[in-house]
Formats: C-alpha cells, sequence, structure tokens
C-alpha cells in the first residue's frame, strides 16, 4: 500500500476514534453506541498499518482486489449497525407504548393527575 | 366498579360518534361499564366522551389501534373486570349486538367470542382487496391452526378474563392484532367462537388500511405475523 494511501487511512481511523470518544465524553453517545464504530477505527488502524494481513484476508474471502475486501467488511459493519439500531428501536417502541398505556390507566384511576372519569351529564 | 363487564371502544377523532355510541351502550346495558381509549385525537373525543358518561383513558400521542386495545385490556384487568367487549368508534358495529357476544362468552365456556360480518346479510361493503385480504388470512388460519373462522378481521369482540391475562403480555402484536392473535390463543388451546352481527357502512369511509401502501404493509405483516405465531413457543 502507498505510503499516502497508508497515511490518508491512519488519519480517517484516528479522527473516527476521536470524534467517537469526543462524544462518549460529552455524552452525546452512549458507551453501548460506541463500541462497534471504535471497533471498525481499530480494525482500519490494524488492516492499513499491516497490510500483509489486509491481503490474507482478500485471498481468504476470495477477493480479487484489497479494496473489495474493504468494501465488503464495511457493508457488513453498517449492516450490524443497522441490526443493532433496529432492535434498540423495538425496545424503545415497547417501553414508550408501555408507559403510554400506564399514564394513561394512571390518570383514569387518579383525578387529580387529569380527570378521566365520567361526568354527571352520563 | 359495579359490573364485572367493561365495554372498552378505542377512538380516534371519533367526536362524530362517540356520545352516541356511548348512549347507545348505556341505554341498552346499564350495567356496564364503558371505558373510551382517546389515541391522542386532536378533537374532542375525549370530552364527549366523559361527558357522555364514560370513562376516558387518554393515550398523550397517537399510538395506534392494537395499543388501544391493549390499554383497554390492561385497564380492564387492573380493575378486575372478568368480561370484556370491545367495539369500534365509528359507529359501524351495533351495540345492540353485545349482548349475543356476551352471553356466549358467559353461559357457553367460551372465551373469545368474534363478531362476524360474513355469518349474514348485512349493509356491509368493502373493498376486493380487503376481501381478498381476509380470505388469505382465512385460508393461512385453517392451514395453520384447523380453526375454520370466516371473519378474520372483526374487531367486535367479547373475551373472558383467560383470554386478557393473555392480551395484557407481551405476546400481544400490538401492530396490527387480528388473525394472528385468533392463532396464537388457538394454539393455546382457547375456546373461539363466531357470532352474527351487523355492520354499518362507514360513512365517512375512514379505515386504517384506504391508504394503499398501508394495505399492502398490512397484508405483509399479517401473513409474516402468522407464520411466526406458529413458530414460537408459548
Amino acid at each position: 500500500m502507498p505510503l499516502r494511501q497508508q497515511i490518508v487511512a491512519v488519519a480517517i481511523a484516528i479522527s473516527i476514534f476521536i470524534i467517537i470518544l469526543e462524544l462518549v465524553r460529552k455524552r452525546k453517545l452512549r458507551e453501548e453506541y460506541s463500541w462497534l464504530w471504535l471497533l471498525t477505527g481499530t480494525c482500519l488502524i490494524v488492516l492499513t498499518v499491516w497490510y500483509e494481513l489486509l491481503l490474507r484476508i482478500t485471498h481468504l474471502i476470495g477477493a480479487v482486489l484489497p479494496t473489495s475486501a474493504l468494501f465488503f467488511f464495511a457493508i457488513i459493519f453498517l449492516m450490524l449497525v443497522c441490526i443493532q439500531f433496529s432492535i434498540k428501536i423495538s425496545k424503545l417502541t415497547d417501553h414508550v407504548k408501555d408507559l403510554t398505556q400506564e399514564v394513561a390507566i394512571l390518570k383514569a384511576a387518579n383525578p387529580s393527575a387529569g380527570n378521566s372519569g365520567p361526568s354527571d351529564k352520563g | 366498579m359495579a359490573s364485572d363487564t367493561l365495554v372498552i371502544i378505542p377512538a380516534y377523532n371519533e367526536e362524530r360518534n362517540i356520545s352516541d355510541l356511548i348512549h347507545s351502550i348505556k341505554q341498552l346495558y346499564p350495567s356496564i361499564d364503558i371505558a373510551v381509549i382517546d389515541d391522542g385525537s386532536s378533537d374532542a373525543t375525549a370530552r364527549l366522551a366523559q361527558g357522555a358518561g364514560a370513562w376516558v383513558l387518554s393515550h398523550r400521542f397517537n399510538m395506534g389501534y392494537g395499543v388501544s386495545l391493549q390499554t383497554g385490556y390492561k385497564y380492564a384487568v387492573a380493575k378486575d373486570y372478568q368480561c370484556l367487549v370491545q367495539i369500534d368508534g365509528d359507529g359501524q358495529h351495533d351495540p345492540a349486538d353485545i349482548g349475543a357476544l356476551l352471553a356466549v362468552v358467559k353461559d357457553n365456556g367460551t372465551d373469545l367470542v368474534l363478531g362476524s360480518r360474513f355469518l349474514q346479510q348485512n349493509d356491509y361493503r368493502t373493498s376486493i382487496f380487503r376481501l381478498i385480504g381476509i380470505h388469505v388470512f382465512r385460508v393461512i388460519l385453517k392451514l395453520l391452526s384447523g380453526q375454520e373462522i370466516k371473519d378474520v378481521t372483526t374487531g367486535f369482540q367479547a373475551m373472558n378474563r383467560k383470554v386478557l391475562d393473555v392480551f395484557v403480555s407481551d405476546v400481544f402484536p400490538y401492530d396490527y392484532p387480528d388473525a394472528d392473535v385468533i392463532l396464537l390463543l388457538s394454539g393455546l388451546g382457547y375456546r373461539i367462537k363466531e357470532v352474527p352481527v351487523l355492520m354499518h357502512p362507514n360513512e365517512e369511509g375512514k379505515s386504517m388500511h384506504r391508504n394503499p401502501l398501508n394495505a399492502l404493509y398490512y397484508i405483509f405483516k399479517m401473513i409474516l405475523s402468522m407464520f411466526l405465531t406458529k413458530m414460537r413457543k408459548y
């Protein structure tokens, strides 16, 4: 791998690392969502520095070019991130549903929290 | 709580129908309690329902028909009701049929009673796509459970406490609870029966399946849900 490519790849990987760590430090990103991104950054650095490994992986998966192998793993990574988000969104949807239902039932049971009982007109 | 039976009415922007519906139910069945689940309506549904003499459970956001139903089930269990009838808030179901549904649940040892639109002649008209959908679900249900149900998507139902205990749990498919619920209960060994009911045409033509994309998603989701229900262990 040409030196210029290596420098660009390492610079991108380090930037990703710094951005993710900074987001976690500022509590804009939770630790549980940061690990997959940090893992990607690490992989990128390892594969850039250890080019022989990238060639071996390329050969192992039957790809012709190292760039194809990199794209292949990039797509797998994005799929994993999407699946992780889908699982989390499903859980959050369940939680929002449960909370909405509980609030509605509690308000019906407790008139001071917002009236819900039948009025005298009925 | 005077009665052991609760009628729940899931309602979203139903200010035109809700008062009349509640008054009709109260007139026909004065001892039955009524709860309206207002699913984040932007109109006067909640105020009118309360004014007509119903308990109102209000969702802060519009959560959908299935979530509204489950809110009603949870309320019924919390208040220890033994029977529940669900009826749509758009005026399509005839409150006079509530008695027939309840009679089967209370006297016949049936766990879930479905008010069927297809067991007798009535004014009910729907799109060809919906009829095809209902037929497909009917065939899949028969295939997967052996249960022969004519109206697998009816929203007019009565159930006992045993069914309520299942419906308040996480197994209830709250996005579109229809034929998959029947399959679930059938797999659990619950007794299900159909009773003929009247179905009035929806004057406003309002339905969650009017949008073709929604209808397509609904059919896809329901078929998937039915097969997954069969594959799961409960």
